[in-house]
């Protein structure tokens, strides 16, 4: 199994994404202008400021020619994993619902935060976690507040595309519904704003991200 | 060549957290009965096709699921 990590001027997370796909299978990284995923088996788009976050998070990068590639692979059923910018890109690409705006309190927010696991949906990312399950993952940015208009998240609710969200009084960025992962009709696309790769190895506090990361590998080992 | 301006902003609703600080601060400053304060984008911009505009803010300037936009023309012709 080998994991392809996007990295685009301005990432800053690709390390630890190389790192936590490391432990999982193999990994590589692909530059963001290389058109081709040159045969990896899943795709994570890290977080950072791609593309230093001008006009909005996300914007510009969705642009760039490996997110056309990224794109073709997620529409094939390819697992895509956005984690932070990465989710802002998927959500400015169209390739997840919604989107990402500034913290309710206008905060840059670092800390560890439960999530919920909701996970109806079936998805590769998912598989080694119970509905409920109670996650403990770091998040870090200023642009996280989960956005969609009322009937899309009555949707997405009620297809099952809301895959975690933060535990109750522990939202540290105003996302509505609580929302703090969601995915895409097929299931295989997640993003998601804390950072699994940052809960990978004791040392940090917590190896609950280590299970997205084996899930996506033991699926596609068994597809 | 026109020369236009594209002024983007939050859609109507949508929490603008900027706006509420900015608003939040003013009474502090002396300035008394602003409200309703909202912060937005401004693009200026020479197009040789001022007809592709409107898909050039669809596509990239704005996030239509969250912001509304207006071209204005600064020539008069847009």
């Amino acid at each position: 199994m080998v994991w392809g990590v996007v990295q685009f001027p301005g990432s800053c997370d690709e390390r630890d994404a190389v790192h936590a796909c490391g432990l999982a299978g193999e990994a590589r990284l692909i530059w963001h202008e290389e058109r081709a995923l040159g045969g990896v088996d899943a795709v994570v788009i890290p977080g950072g400021f791609s593309y230093g976050d001008y006009l909005r998070a996300g914007a510009i990068a969705r642009f760039s020619r490996a997110m056309e590639a990224v794109a073709e692979f997620a529409a094939g059923g390819g697992p895509v994993l956005g984690i932070c910018n990465g989710f802002q890109v998927l959500c400015e690409a169209g390739l997840l619902p919604g989107a990402l705006l500034r913290n309710e309190n206008l905060r840059f927010v670092c800390r560890q935060v439960d999530l919920i696991a909701d996970g109806a949906r079936q998805s590769p990312f998912l598989r080694e976690i119970e509905p409920g399950e109670r996650l403990s993952i770091p998040v870090k940015h200023g642009e996280g507040r989960y956005y969609a208009p009322e009937e899309m998240l009555d949707e997405i609710e009620a297809n099952g595309q809301v895959a975690f969200r933060y535990a109750p009084g522990q939202n540290p960025n105003g996302s509505l519904r609580d929302v703090a992962g969601v995915l895409n009709e097929g299931g295989n696309v997640l993003g998601l704003m804390p950072h699994p790769e940052h809960a990978v190895d004791p040392l940090t506090g917590s190896v609950d991200g280590l299970k997205l990361f084996s899930a996506a590998s033991s699926a596609l080992a068994n597809a | 060549m026109t020369r236009a301006r594209v002024l983007i902003r939050p859609k109507e609703g949508i929490l603008d957290p900027q706006g509420k600080a900015v608003e939040q601060a003013l009474p502090a400053l002396g300035f008394e009965g602003i409200e309703h304060v909202r912060v937005g984008r401004m693009v200026e911009l020479e197009a040789d096709d001022p007809a592709q505009l409107a898909a050039l803010c669809e596509k990239l300037l704005a996030n239509p699921l969250i912001e509304d936009y207006e071209i204005e023309s600064l020539d008069g012709t847009a």
